[in-house]
C-alpha cells in the first residue's frame, strides 16, 4: 500500500485538476462567504420594517421589499446562514449516526446486522415528515439547532446503507483478514485498516447528507415547521406564498431563496461527482 | 496458414504516457495447431488475446497486421470486427464464471445472442444439445439461471457457447487458473477434444502454467516484457529450449519425485522491466545470465533458427552463425 | 418464498405498529391541550367554558388512564373512526380525508410512474453517447437539486402569472359542477397540469441520474464484456444493461416514497390543490390535532401499501431472489 502522505498528495493533484470539483466547490464557497460576510452588508434585521412595501429591486433595496416593507436582501443573507447551519449540523449528525449504524452492521454481520437493518428499514419507511409535523405542532419554540438535530436523526438511513455496503466489501478483503490473523483487536482494525479506505466514502456521504439536509429543512420551513425565531430560505418562500406574492408578481421575494438552494445543492452534487472521479481512478478521464 | 500476425503493436494509454505492452509481435499458427502462450504476469500475453478479440480503450492499436484464413482482421475497428467475432474468432475469457447475464435464463440468452448475430436458434439447437452432452452438461441448464450452476458448470457452458459457431481461432485465457487440478485436466482435455472434432480450427491457450501446455499444446510461445522470446514445438521447448529465459523457466519447474535435499528449486532473480519506458536492446538482458555487449545496444529480432523454432537472442544467433 | 414474505409482513406490521404508537404518543407527551385549543376558538364565557371543557374531555376520552386511551385509539382506528375535526367541526376526520384522497391519487400516481419510466429511459440514453451525457447529466442534477416547492412556485409564476395559460390554484374552477362531464374533466386537467409537471420534473431528474450511473456500472460488468467479445451488436449489450439496471431502480422507488410524499405536500400547498398535503397545512395552522393524526395515519398506510406492492413486483422481476429462496444450486 502506498504511504498515506503520498496518497494524499496524489489525491490533491487530481482534485485540483478536476473541473467538476473546482466548479462545485467554488459555487458552494461563494454562497458560504456570502452567508457569513453578508450580514455586514446590511444594517437591518430580517423583520424590520424598512421602507415601502411591494417594492421591486432598486438601488436602495437590492432585492426589493416584502408585502410588509421588510428588506428581502437581509432576509436572503440571514436565510443563507441558517440554511448552511442546518446543512452542516443536520448533515453532520446524520452522517455520524449513519456511519455508526452502517459500520457496526457491516463489520459484525449476523444478528447485529439483521437488527440494525430492520431498524434502518423502519426509519426509512415511516414518513418522518409526518412525525415532525406532530412534534412541531406541539413544540412552540423551535430553533435552528432543534431542526438540525431532528433532520440528522431522521435522514441517517441513507448514509447507513451506503456505509454498510462499503464496510461489507472492505471487510472481506485480504488485508483485513491479515490483520485479524495477526491478532489485532477489532476496534484497532476498524480504525487503522478499514477507516482510511473509507475516508473518501465518508466525505462523499457527508456531502450528500449536507445537501439533503438543506432540502429537507427548506421543506419543513416552507410549511411553517421550521425555526420560530429566525428567517430561513424556506421560510421566505413560505411567507411569500402565504402573503400572495405570486398573484402580486413579487418575483424578487420568492425566486432568490429557491434559486440559491438549487444552486448550492446542485453544486454539492457536482462536487460529489468530481470527488468520485478523483478517488476512483477508473472514472478519471484521460 | 490459419493465423498470421505481423509486427503487432498495442499500447496502453495512461496518464503518464503509453505503456508498450505489446511491442512488435510476429508469429503464425497453422490450421489445427494448439499454441500455448506462456510468460510472467504482465508479459503481454493477455494483451495479445484482448487485442485480437476486443481492442478497447485504454488499449490503442499502434501498428501491425493480423490475418485469419488469409483475410485481414480489422482489429482497430470495433464495429467491423463484430462480423468476425464469435463466427471466425472467439474467446473463453478469464472471467468465464461471471460471463453470463445473471438475470437471464441461459437458453434464452443463447437464443438472443444467436438471433442478434443473425443465426437461427432453432436449427442450431440440436448441435447445441450434442455439445452439451459432450461436456457432460444436462440439457436442463438451458432452462436455468447462471446462479443455479456451479463454477465448473458455468465454465463448461461458456466453452460450449464460445465455440458454437466453429470459429477458426479460439483464445482460452487462463481458463484453468481458478480450478482444482483434476478439473484442470478435464478442461484441458476438453479443449483438445474440441480441436480434434473440428469445433475449433486453431487455438491459443494462454496460461502461466506450463505443465498444462505440456499436456495439450502442439507448440509453445514464450513472451517476456511485451516481446516474443521463443516459439517452438512443445517437446523442443520443454526438453531443449534455447532462449536463456525459457531455459530458466523450465528449470524452475519442480520435477516429480525430486526432494529439496537433492535439488534446490531455482527461480529467476530480478523483476520484469517497466514498459512505460522500456529498456534499450534486449529486454531480458538485466536478468540474463549470458548477456553481453550487443544485448545492451540492439534489440534481437524474432527469427527462425531451425524449422519451426523461432527465437530472439543474440547469443543463440551467434551459435548458429 | 414463504419465509421471505412472512418476514416482510412482520416488518410492515411492526412498522405500522410503531408509527401508530408514535402518532398516539406524541400529542400526549407534548405541552398543550387540544380541548383548550378548541375552546379558545369558541371564546366562551368562563362558566360555560368550564362546562364545555369537562364535556369535551370526557367526549375525547382524555380523562381515562393512558393505557385505556391507547387501546381505545386502536379500537377506533379499526372502526374507521379517526375523530372529529376541529378545523372543520363537526365533520368527522375520516370523511374529510376520503374527499381528499382521489385528488392525491390522480396527482401522485401519474407523476411518480411517468417520471420513473421517462427518467429511466433518458438516463439510459445519456449513457450511450458523450454529447447526450453532457446534456442530460447537468439537467438531471439541477432538477433533482431543485426544491419541490420552488419549482412549483416557478412554474406557477411563469405559466400562470407572467403568461396566464394555466390557473394558479385549486383543482377545479369555483363554479364548476363535479360530475363526469367533459367540461369538468377538461377543467380538472387544466388545473392539474402545473402541480403534475412540477412533481414530474424534480423526480425525473433523480431517476435519470440514477439510471445513468447504474447503466454505466452494468456496462462494465463481465457479462457485458463477454457479449462484446462475442460480437453482439451494441443494441443487445445496451438492452441487457438496461434490464439489469432497472432492478435497483425499482427498490429505489420504494425508498424514495417518503421523500416524494413530502414533495407532493409542498406542491399542493403552493397550488392550493385539495389533497392530503393541503389538508395538513390547514390542520397545522389551526392546530387541528385530530386531522393531523388522521392524515398521518393515511400517509403511513399509503407508504406501507406502496412499499409492499413494490416488494412483490421486485420478486417477480428479479429471478435471483426466487431461485435463491428455492435453495437450488448444483
Amino acid at each position: 500500500m502506498t504511504k498515506p502522505k503520498k496518497r494524499i498528495n496524489e489525491f490533491l493533484y487530481f482534485a485540483l485538476k478536476n473541473k467538476r470539483l473546482r466548479v462545485g466547490l467554488s459555487v458552494v464557497l461563494f454562497f458560504l462567504i456570502l452567508a457569513f460576510v453578508g450580514p455586514l452588508l446590511t444594517d437591518y434585521k430580517w423583520d424590520d420594517y424598512v421602507g415601502p412595501a411591494y417594492h421591486p429591486p432598486s438601488y436602495e433595496y437590492w432585492f426589493g421589499t416584502t408585502t410588509f416593507g421588510q428588506d428581502v436582501f437581509t432576509q436572503f443573507i440571514l436565510g443563507l446562514k441558517a440554511s448552511f447551519l442546518v446543512g452542516i449540523i443536520g448533515g453532520g449528525i446524520g452522517t455520524l449516526i449513519g456511519v455508526l449504524v452502517g459500520f457496526t452492521a457491516g463489520y459484525h454481520g449476523g444478528m447485529i446486522d439483521e437488527f440494525l437493518n430492520m431498524l434502518t428499514n423502519i426509519v426509512i419507511v415511516i414518513p418522518t415528515l409526518a412525525i415532525l409535523l406532530i412534534i412541531s405542532v406541539y413544540l412552540k419554540v423551535r430553533g435552528v439547532l432543534i431542526e438540525s438535530i431532528f433532520i440528522g436523526f431522521t435522514a441517517w438511513p441513507w448514509a447507513a446503507r451506503a456505509i454498510r455496503a462499503q464496510t461489507f466489501s472492505l471487510r472481506s478483503r485480504d488485508f483485513v483478514d491479515l490483520a485479524r490473523i495477526s491478532g489485532m483487536k477489532p476496534l484497532k482494525i476498524m480504525f487503522t485498516e478499514i477507516a482510511p479506505n473509507m475516508m473518501s466514502y465518508l466525505l462523499m456521504t457527508f456531502i450528500l447528507q449536507f445537501g439533503g439536509a438543506i432540502l429537507i429543512a427548506a421543506t419543513l420551513d416552507f410549511i411553517g415547521l421550521g425555526p420560530t425565531n429566525a428567517i430561513s430560505l424556506g421560510l421566505m418562500m413560505n411567507l411569500a406564498v402565504l402573503w400572495g406574492a405570486l398573484p402580486l408578481g413579487m418575483w424578487w421575494w420568492f425566486i432568490p431563496p429557491g434559486a440559491a438552494i438549487a444552486a448550492i445543492v446542485g453544486a454539492l452534487y457536482l462536487t460529489n461527482v468530481g470527488l468520485d472521479e478523483v478517488f476512483n481512478p477508473k472514472l478519471r478521464k484521460l | 496458414m490459419s493465423l498470421k500476425v505481423k509486427n503487432l503493436k498495442v499500447y496502453y494509454q495512461t496518464l503518464k504516457g503509453d505503456v508498450k505492452a505489446l511491442d512488435g509481435a510476429t508469429f503464425t499458427i497453422g490450421d489445427g495447431e494448439i499454441m500455448g502462450l506462456a510468460g510472467e504476469s504482465g508479459c503481454g500475453k493477455s494483451t495479445i488475446s484482448n487485442s485480437l478479440i476486443l481492442l478497447k480503450p485504454p488499449m490503442r492499436f499502434v501498428g501491425g497486421r493480423v490475418e485469419l484464413d488469409n483475410e485481414e482482421l480489422p482489429i482497430w475497428d470495433m464495429e467491423k470486427m463484430n462480423d468476425f467475432r464469435f463466427k471466425k474468432i472467439s474467446t473463453i475469457p478469464q472471467y468465464a464464471m461471471n460471463a453470463m447475464n445473471p438475470i437471464r435464463k441461459i437458453g434464452k440468452m443463447v437464443s438472443e445472442i444467436l438471433k442478434s448475430k443473425k443465426v437461427d436458434f432453432k436449427s442450431t439447437l440440436p448441435e447445441l444439445k450434442r455439445r452439451l452432452d459432450l461436456v457432460e452438461l444436462s440439457h436442463d441448464v438451458l432452462n436455468m439461471y447462471p446462479l443455479e450452476l456451479s463454477g465448473g458448470m458455468k465454465q463448461r457452458m461458456v466453452m460450449v457457447l464460445s465455440t458454437l459457431m466453429n470459429p477458426s481461432l479460439l483464445m482460452a485465457d487462463e481458463i484453468t487458473s481458478a480450478l482444482d487440478v483434476s478439473t484442470q485436466k478435464a478442461v484441458a482435455e476438453m479443449l483438445v477434444e474440441f480441436r480434434d472434432r473440428e469445433f475449433v480450427k486453431s487455438m491459443i491457450v494462454i496460461t502461466h502454467d506450463i505443465s498444462i501446455l505440456y499436456q495439450i499444446a502442439d507448440s509453445i510461445m514464450i513472451m517476456y516484457a511485451g516481446k516474443l522470446a521463443e516459439k517452438a514445438p512443445t517437446s523442443v521447448i520443454i526438453n531443449s529450449p534455447r532462449h536463456p529465459y525459457t531455459k530458466l523457466l523450465i528449470s524452475s519447474l519442480p520435477d516429480i519425485g525430486v526432494k529439496y535435499s537433492q535439488k534446490k528449486l531455482t527461480g529467476i532473480p530480478g523483476k520484469p522491466p517497466m514498459l512505460l519506458i522500456p529498456p534499450t536492446g534486449c529486454r531480458f538482458r538485466e536478468r540474463c545470465p549470458v548477456a553481453f555487449q550487443k544485448c545492451l545496444n540492439e534489440e534481437p529480432p524474432f527469427v527462425e533458427i531451425e524449422k519451426g523454432h523461432f527465437i530472439s537472442c543474440w547469443k543463440e544467433f551467434e551459435k548458429n552463425a | 418464498m414463504k419465509q421471505y414474505f412472512t418476514r416482510k409482513l412482520f416488518i410492515y406490521i411492526l412498522t405500522f405498529f410503531i408509527a401508530v404508537t408514535i402518532d398516539w404518543l406524541i400529542p400526549r407527551f407534548m405541552p398543550g391541550n387540544p380541548v383548550q385549543v378548541l375552546l379558545a376558538r369558541a371564546s366562551l364565557h368562563a362558566e360555560a367554558a368550564k362546562e364545555m371543557y369537562s364535556y369535551y374531555t370526557k367526549a375525547f376520552g382524555l380523562d381515562l388512564p393512558l393505557w385505556k386511551q391507547y387501546l381505545s385509539f386502536w379500537n377506533a382506528i379499526f372502526h374507521g373512526d379517526l375523530g372529529t375535526s376541529i378545523l372543520l367541526f363537526p365533520q368527522p376526520v375520516i370523511k374529510i380525508i376520503m374527499r381528499a384522497i382521489p385528488y392525491d391519487i390522480f396527482l401522485l400516481l401519474p407523476s411518480i410512474l411517468l417520471s420513473w419510466f421517462a427518467g429511466n429511459k433518458f438516463g439510459a440514453f445519456a449513457a450511450r453517447t458523450k454529447w447526450l451525457d453532457n446534456t442530460v447529466l447537468p439537467i438531471g442534477y439541477i432538477l433533482t437539486a431543485t426544491p419541490y416547492m420552488w419549482l412549483a412556485i416557478l412554474l406557477g409564476w411563469v405559466l400562470a402569472m407572467v403568461f396566464p395559460i394555466f390557473p394558479l390554484a385549486y383543482a377545479s374552477s369555483p363554479a364548476i359542477i363535479h360530475s363526469f362531464s367533459w367540461i369538468f374533466i377538461a377543467d380538472y386537467l387544466w388545473h392539474w397540469i402545473l402541480p403534475f409537471s412540477s412533481l414530474f420534473l424534480v423526480m425525473f431528474g433523480g431517476w435519470a441520474i440514477g439510471m445513468r450511473n447504474m447503466i454505466i456500472y452494468e456496462l462494465e460488468a463481465d457479462y457485458s464484456h463477454y457479449l462484446e467479445a462475442l460480437g453482439a451488436p451494441r443494441k443487445l449489450v445496451r438492452r441487457y444493461a438496461f434490464r439489469n439496471a432497472i432492478l435497483p431502480q425499482v427498490t429505489g422507488l420504494a425508498l424514495q416514497l417518503g421523500i416524494i410524499m413530502a414533495g407532493a405536500l409542498v406542491t399542493e400547498v403552493v397550488f392550493s390543490y385539495p389533497g392530503i398535503g393541503y389538508l395538513i397545512l390547514g390542520a397545522i395552522q389551526n392546530q387541528d390535532f385530530f386531522l393531523i393524526q388522521g392524515c398521518f395515519l393515511f400517509i403511513i398506510i399509503e407508504v406501507l401499501i406502496a412499499n409492499f406492492l413494490i416488494d412483490v413486483l421486485y420478486i417477480i422481476i428479479d429471478p435471483r431472489i426466487r431461485i435463491g429462496m428455492g435453495g437450488k444450486s448444483a
